[in-house]
């Protein structure tokens, strides 16, 4: 704990970067090693004022690029500080070669990632292809829908990357500027109790333990690379086990209970809308609407991106008779990351399901309650038409009708 | 010849040999987290008045490998020259010079990549250290050892 408190209002009125922000300052981050960029700029910005003011007891480096800032926290947290770091968009990208390497030598680091889109176009708005870019880099990854939960994830990831049976990274995201330049309500916990949760961080090896010298980032061949790996591997895997336990943790001292998967009207819904992040709680006011005209509409989301909940998500989406796939990242050449994924939940399962893709919302381009309605009356109208093709649409862009993949001899 | 060499060549503490067998076929679950290399096993206090030989370096520390397959030239080394300056020892980038009481012992050649340093800045004459073909044995480089160059007069 930080040697000054700082005394909370039981509601602040904060947005998803200062709540980044202010939950960095309770868990006490040693060091904080960032390269500020929209839209994540709020959250080093709102930390470094906290340390300004005496709020903070860690250390900031500021360093030159986003390469040197994940190598800052790498070398923070091999010597066992409790490190941390925020970026978007083309500073994850410089980051990727960093995060595999802070991942293979399974150190906690905590990034706050708020989404935004990859130039080019340069673009500073909120969607997931970046979040996208970290799917294989061996972190696991966490997502906050509204300021509330980011302030929460945030707590929680450091309790989950630090926990001795995982000790990897951990993404705690945030859609940009929908959730990280939106301001709610949020009930923080005070200073005292995020310390208790997440307790002092436990050194392994590290760095400053003189009497027990290691060698960080070796090379390992073909003799030794698949071991290390496959380790790796389990490690991200089993942690699911782990954050289960930290969420419930978290019910006890907050009374926020999360979920590996998130669900939301799901017991009589034939239409079933995937999607990760803000769009989640816009869609819910769209659900509610189309109750009441007798449409069942469910909705599901993976709080936690990695590792991959496929069992949970195939569980959820076992009575649904079309889903949807609202991916918020340009393909690139194929069905979106999140299509993908569900698809390989589902195929080995009794599912049935008509499963589609929508492509929305790129460089922060806004979807709207009309537009979720549209999907879903529009899947509605598929499943009962048993319309399987095409498989993927896009909604939200200007232009003549955008539709790909038609399936022969579709089900 | 053999008896000569003797003296000419020092003798060289013997660096690393670990007792245990170095790590071969180790499982996935039995490997270290984050591919991290202790240094030693088991750890030692004092690293500062014990010398390398007497260090209980682990099986994975680089100490207990050869490192130098990809040298083509090695030093070779003559103490019926040397004036025992450590020049070499300082110079050298890999350690590979071994000293003790401030007396010259000889090349560690598993962990010298035969780089030239150490021959380049040794200030005898003729050299005390001069390099050779890595194919070159002790024996055939001490009797090409180069005769003693006449200073060019001012």
């Amino acid at each position: 704990m930080n040697k000054k408190e700082m005394k909370l209002n039981e509601i602040e009125v904060w947005d998803g970067n200062t709540c980044s922000a202010q939950a960095l300052r309770q868990v006490g981050v040693d060091v904080l090693s960032a390269y500020p960029i929209t839209p994540s700029t709020g959250t080093v910005e709102g930390f470094t004022t906290l340390h300004a003011n005496g709020y903070v007891d860690g250390d900031i480096i500021m360093v030159e690029s986003e390469h040197a800032a994940m190598s800052g926290c790498i070398g923070a947290a091999a010597a066992g500080a409790r490190t941390a770091t925020a970026t978007s968009s083309q500073g994850l990208a410089l980051m990727i070669e960093t995060l595999y390497q802070c991942s293979g030598m399974r150190l906690p680091v905590v990034l706050c990632l708020v989404t935004r889109a990859l130039a080019s176009p340069l673009n500073v708005n909120g969607d997931h292809s970046d979040l996208y870019l970290t799917r294989d880099c061996g972190w696991v990854s966490i997502y906050g829908k509204s300021p509330q939960e980011v302030y929460d994830m945030c707590i929680c990831a450091f309790k989950i990357g630090e926990h001795k049976d995982v000790r990897l990274p951990v993404i705690s995201a945030q859609d940009g500027f929908f959730t990280s330049h939106t301001a709610q309500n949020v009930r923080p916990l005070s200073d005292k109790q995020v310390a208790d949760f997440v307790g002092v961080p436990t050194m392994v090896n590290s760095l400053l333990d003189f009497k027990n010298p290691v060698t960080y980032g070796v090379q390992t061949e073909e003799d030794w690379h698949f071991e290390h790996k496959a380790k790796q591997h389990n490690a991200l895997m089993n942690s699911k086990k782990v954050i289960k336990e930290v969420f419930e943790e978290f019910a006890k001292i907050s009374g926020r209970k999360y979920n590996i998967v998130e669900t939301y009207n799901m017991d009589n819904a034939d239409v079933v809308l995937v999607c990760i992040g803000s769009l989640f709680n816009t869609s819910k006011v769209v659900v509610d609407r189309l109750k009441k005209e007798g449409i069942e509409v469910g909705l599901v989301t993976p709080r936690v991106f990695r590792p991959f909940p496929l069992e949970e998500l195939c569980e959820a989406l076992q009575n649904a008779k079309i889903i949807v796939c609202l991916d918020k990242s340009s393909p690139g050449g194929s069905v979106g990351a999140l299509y993908n994924e569900i698809a390989g939940a589902l195929f080995n399962s009794k599912s049935k399901a008509i499963l589609k893709d929508i492509i929305c919302g790129l460089g922060g381009r806004d979807i709207t309650l009309q537009d979720i309605e549209n999907v879903c009356k529009e899947a509605m109208k598929d499943y009962k038409e048993n319309n399987i093709n095409p498989l993927q649409s896009f909604i939200g862009v200007r232009g003549p009708k955008l539709e790909f993949y038609n399936i022969k001899d579709a089900k | 010849m053999a008896k000569e060499r003797e003296k000419i060549q020092r003798e060289v503490p013997k660096l690393g040999g670990h007792s245990k067998p170095a790590l071969i076929n180790q499982g996935w679950d039995e490997v270290e987290a984050g591919a991290v290399v202790h240094t030693f096993e088991p750890n030692i206090e004092d690293t500062v008045n014990v010398q390398v030989e007497d260090r209980s370096y682990s099986p994975t520390s680089s100490m207990n490998k050869y490192v130098g397959d990809w040298r083509s030239v090695k030093p070779v080394y003559n103490s019926n020259i040397c004036i025992d300056c450590q020049n070499c020892w300082v110079y050298c980038p890999d350690s590979s010079i071994i000293s003790r009481e401030q007396r010259m012992q000889g090349i560690d050649y598993n962990h010298c990549k035969g780089c030239g340093i150490c021959a380049d800045v040794c200030p005898t004459n003729p050299k005390s250290l001069v390099m050779f073909e890595e194919v070159t044995t002790i024996e055939e480089a001490i009797n090409k050892w180069p005769q003693k160059e006449k200073r060019a007069k001012k």
